[in-house]
């Protein structure tokens, strides 16, 4: 049974409509009422982009298309697609009126893909799933509609990897982090399909997905469904790194698995364990300098944490909090909706989050209910609260710090900030204290 | 006139109660006399981008009561706007003196299986859930395309827990799919408060409501001189204020594309008078909407005096302001009579409008008055305006359009917009506070902001050479309503 939401933190499962602007020159369809879009867009959306937020094109269902069927309305609206949005790829995704009411959209689509045109199709009625869930559908039927077209397989390319990891737009920052994770791979001597953002080469890079010598998982279950998608149908092996690597002990931790699992030559390894060496000295000279004033600081920095976070970060960030900055966990509560399955295998991350520790995981998507348990702590010395905007009241009655990382983020402008990897880390660092040494007069 | 009729759940939507349309190409003489003339019809696109519904507008007025709550009953990514609403109601928070609280929604996060069993139920018990973490003063469902269409009794639960929770537990029934005009969302937030909240008036007051959105507080100045009280609704009202606005002296719209139903209703079943000219856009606009304020209040010789003064205050100013602006054009996008409002602002600063796509057209209003025709007022003062289009947030259609008219300035007054203007090195304006234009002193703040924006054309310059346009070029050289059904049904007089 599913439980009331205050304070939504994820869109539903047309929210999978961002994962298809996160392509380059990739244009989704919706064949969905008016205002999901929008309202999609309002949360997750980050601007226009090439062609999301006003752009995207709607059959704006209304009551003729649910009491008499939507499916010619879709096909005048994928006509004037394809002639007025200058795209590589469209993308239908139907919502809630479409998939209540049954339009046939696979054979509408199937009929544009017989005339060669760059088309696919999902269905993401927003009741299905969140858009952690649909991101994987999306991408799998990308992969299956257009991709496996141009190229069946069979032609594995040595040192190439398709990596997933943060959802696009749902992480908010998932440029920049997906730009570090890409900078790290190719560190150590990878081609990296790095699949959205800036540094994507778009459906060119796409095609080259069943090339990849290994897929990467770098996420705590979102990306494993395409991951085994992959596996089946290309034979494609992947390598699964359970959270977003953050800081210099987990991005190493991170590159060390994926060189064990990427078939290098002793050459090849040598060079790829010197890159760690090098990012990993790099990263803790400034962390050294550091010392002297986490040690120090006479007048208060946080010592307890609170994660209000998806899995992903949840873990990524309690690690890195940890194990490098010496804060230490309160309860860690995951907002994603994680399914079930996964469930175990994140409170065992949590269970051995530093040699010495283990941290409570509370699986909560009532935002309400999170805040009600935390203001009843006992909030006697000062914590960081890892949360989204909706924790602004909350953090200030108990006189805690507040970085944002999840949507809604609206308090922060962000271009290309991310978190992850060796720069992310020292990215995190410098923001946390930033905020904590505002607080001084 | 329509009539107003509180014993059903759901209001009627705009199509059907005003005939209103989201589809048209010509002049906007064109649209006033098809209006007039019974000869309007709704013209569709084949193609077209994505909108927004009613469930959010509704969502945009209940959503800042102050000691009520919203649960939305619907899948949770229909919950997409809450925080953006909660964003601003924390502005007004800051902007009133007000101790900062969140907006408290909800969603009852309908799945799969929910769609398939039905979810009542559920809804009941989340109600419960919610009226015990809050205890508000009172609750509203706003429903969804997916409630809707799976039929859920939304009206007979909130009866039943009306009664159970003691408190009034209100269904907004404003699924998406109902209506292509998003404003219909206003109508049935408002439908759902006169319905279930306002009470009949136990006696007569000096206040004077004002339907506004959670602008600025500029209607003190006017009416206290007065003798009245203004009494803003519906964000930042509680409850009990709600309760009594059917004691209002009258009722004052600050765009009748918002409160054209609530002011109607108010005035169809409590008695309270309705000031029905446009609202105060432009000096003559501004004269005769005082004057209206000044016979329904029965203050007509203060106004008199009132008008003098200001006339001998701003006109002297404004002239300068055109001499400035001679020769200048703009291109207007935004909601209907907001839209119809700049159309008069930007005629009376001197400048030359080329152009307008408005979000949609209502005909009438719901007090049935031509009166209350703010575009029949513009044309009427002005003169016509060409290139007048009917077209609800097509980016497509706008796009185009300000690539064939270069407007010397854009000015768009909903998110989406001003960016295509900007792409194209026009420079663009989107003012946010809808009292920011209102009256003689809304002329001159305008005017100042024009002049900034027509000034500042480094950023727009610079960011026009580095866009990128989703467009394809074969649609850049279409002519622009290639896509919208055949006007020829729309007789032009």
């Amino acid at each position: 049974m599913s439980t009331l939401i205050e304070q939504p933190r994820y869109s539903c499962a047309l929210g999978a409509q961002q994962t298809v602007v996160a392509i380059p020159r990739a244009v989704p369809i919706l064949h969905s009422g008016p205002g999901c879009s929008i309202k999609i867009s309002d949360l997750i959306g980050q601007g226009e982009a090439y062609a999301g937020g006003s752009t995207i094109p709607c059959t704006n269902s209304g009551e003729a298309e649910i009491v008499y069927g939507g499916e010619k309305r879709l096909r005048e609206v994928i006509d004037g697609a394809l002639q007025v949005i200058d795209a590589d790829l469209y993308v239908v995704l139907t919502g809630c009126t479409s998939d209540i009411v049954g339009d046939d959209v696979g054979q509408i689509t199937a009929d544009y893909q017989v005339l060669g045109r760059p088309i696919v199709y999902a269905e993401t009625g927003g009741f299905k799933s969140t858009n952690y869930v649909s991101h994987e559908v999306v991408v799998n039927a990308i992969i299956d509609q257009y991709v496996h077209k141009h190229n069946p397989g069979g032609h594995v390319k040595r040192r190439l990897v398709n990596i997933f990891s943060s959802v696009p737009y749902q992480d908010t920052y998932w440029n920049g982090n997906l730009e570090e994770i890409k900078r790290v791979l190719e560190g150590i001597g990878l081609f990296v399909n790095i699949l959205f953002g800036q540094l994507s080469e778009g459906i060119e890079e796409w095609k080259t997905i069943p090339d990849a010598q290994l897929n990467i998982v770098a996420s705590a279950w979102t990306g494993l469904g395409i991951a085994e998608h992959l596996k089946e149908k290309y034979g494609t092996p992947y390598t699964h790194f359970p959270y977003l690597p953050i800081g210099g002990k987990e991005t190493s931790a991170f590159l060390n698995q994926v060189i064990a699992s990427a078939d290098f030559t002793a050459e090849e390894k040598a060079d790829a364990d010197a890159f760690v060496a090098r990012e990993e000295a790099r990263f803790y000279s400034h962390i050294e300098r550091t010392a002297a004033f986490m040690l120090e600081f006479r007048y208060g920095t946080p010592r307890r944490f609170y994660t209000i976070l998806d899995a992903n970060y949840a873990l990524g960030f309690s690690k890195f909090l940890l194990n490098e900055l010496g804060i230490l966990p309160e309860r860690q509560y995951i907002t994603d909706n994680t399914p079930e399955e996964f469930r175990e295998g994140i409170q065992k991350q949590f269970d051995k989050i530093s040699e010495l520790r283990s941290a409570e995981a509370v699986f909560e998507v009532d935002g309400g209910k999170i805040h009600e348990e935390i203001r009843k702590d006992h909030n006697k010395n000062r914590a960081l609260i890892l949360g989204s905007g909706w924790e602004r009241d909350l953090a200030k009655d108990i006189k805690a710090d507040l970085l944002i990382i999840s949507v809604p983020v609206n308090y922060r402008l962000i271009l290309s900030c991310g978190y992850a990897g060796y720069n992310g880390g020292l990215r995190a660092i410098e923001d946390i204290y930033d905020r904590v040494l505002d607080t001084y007069r | 006139m329509t009539e107003i009729n509180l014993h059903e759940p759901e209001v009627l939507i705009r199509e059907i109660r005003l005939g209103s349309i989201t589809g048209f190409e010509g002049t906007a003489g064109e649209l006033v006399s098809c209006s007039r003339s019974g000869n309007l019809s709704e013209s569709s696109r084949s193609f077209s981008q994505c909108m927004g519904c009613s469930s959010g507008n509704a969502f945009c007025q209940l959503s800042m009561i102050t000691d009520a709550v919203v649960i939305n009953h619907a899948p949770v990514g229909c919950a997409g706007d809450a925080f953006n609403f909660n964003f601003v109601y924390r502005v007004g928070q800051m902007e009133r003196d007000l101790p900062p609280t969140i907006g408290r929604y909800f969603s009852t996060n309908l799945e799969e299986r929910d769609t398939v069993f039905g979810a009542v139920q559920k809804l009941s018990d989340m109600v419960r859930e919610v009226n015990e973490r809050l205890h508000p003063n009172a609750i509203f469902i706003t429903t969804s395309c997916a409630s809707g269409i799976i039929g859920d009794d939304v009206e007979g639960a909130a009866n039943e827990l009306s009664e159970e929770l003691g408190i009034p537990v209100v269904g907004c029934f404003c699924e998406g799919f109902k209506s292509k005009m998003w404003t219909t969302g206003f109508d049935s937030a408002y439908h759902a408060i006169v319905r279930k909240i306002v009470k009949p008036p136990e006696k007569k007051t000096n206040k004077v409501n004002i339907i506004n959105f959670w602008g600025s507080h500029i209607f003190e100045e006017l009416l206290l001189p007065l003798g009245y009280e203004p009494e803003y609704v519906v964000p930042f009202s509680t409850i009990k204020q709600l309760e009594h606005i059917s004691e209002a002296a009258a009722t004052i719209q600050i765009c009748p594309t918002l409160g054209t139903y609530i002011g109607a209703a108010l005035e169809q079943v409590y008695g309270v008078p309705e000031i029905k000219s446009p609202p105060a856009y432009g000096i003559a606009g501004t004269d005769k909407w005082l004057r209206e304020i000044g016979r329904v209040l029965d203050r007509t010789e203060e106004i008199e005096a009132l008008i003098i003064k200001e006339h001998a205050r701003v006109i002297p100013q404004i002239e300068a302001y055109r001499e400035k602006l001679k020769g200048k054009k703009a291109y207007i996008t935004a909601g209907s009579a907001h839209g119809h409002a700049l159309i008069a602002l930007l005629s009376e600063l001197g400048l030359e409008v080329q152009g307008a796509a408005i979000f949609h057209h209502d005909p009438i209003y719901d007090n049935g008055d031509p009166e209350s025709d703010a575009l029949d007022h513009v044309v009427k003062t002005y003169g016509d305006i060409p290139n007048y289009n009917v077209c609800n947030k097509q980016a497509y259609e706008l796009v185009n359009i300000l690539n064939r008219v270069r407007p010397d300035i854009m000015i768009a007054r909903h998110g989406g917009m001003t960016v295509w203007g900007a792409k194209l090195g026009i420079p663009s304006l989107l003012i946010g506070d809808e009292q920011f234009g209102f009256g003689y002193q809304g002329i001159l703040n305008y005017a100042e902001r024009i002049l900034e924006t027509l000034d500042s054309r480094e950023f727009v310059t610079n960011l026009s050479k580095h866009s990128s346009m989703p467009y394809t070029k074969w649609w850049l050289e279409q002519n622009p309503f290639s896509f919208l059904g055949g006007n020829s049904h729309v007789d032009t007089y």
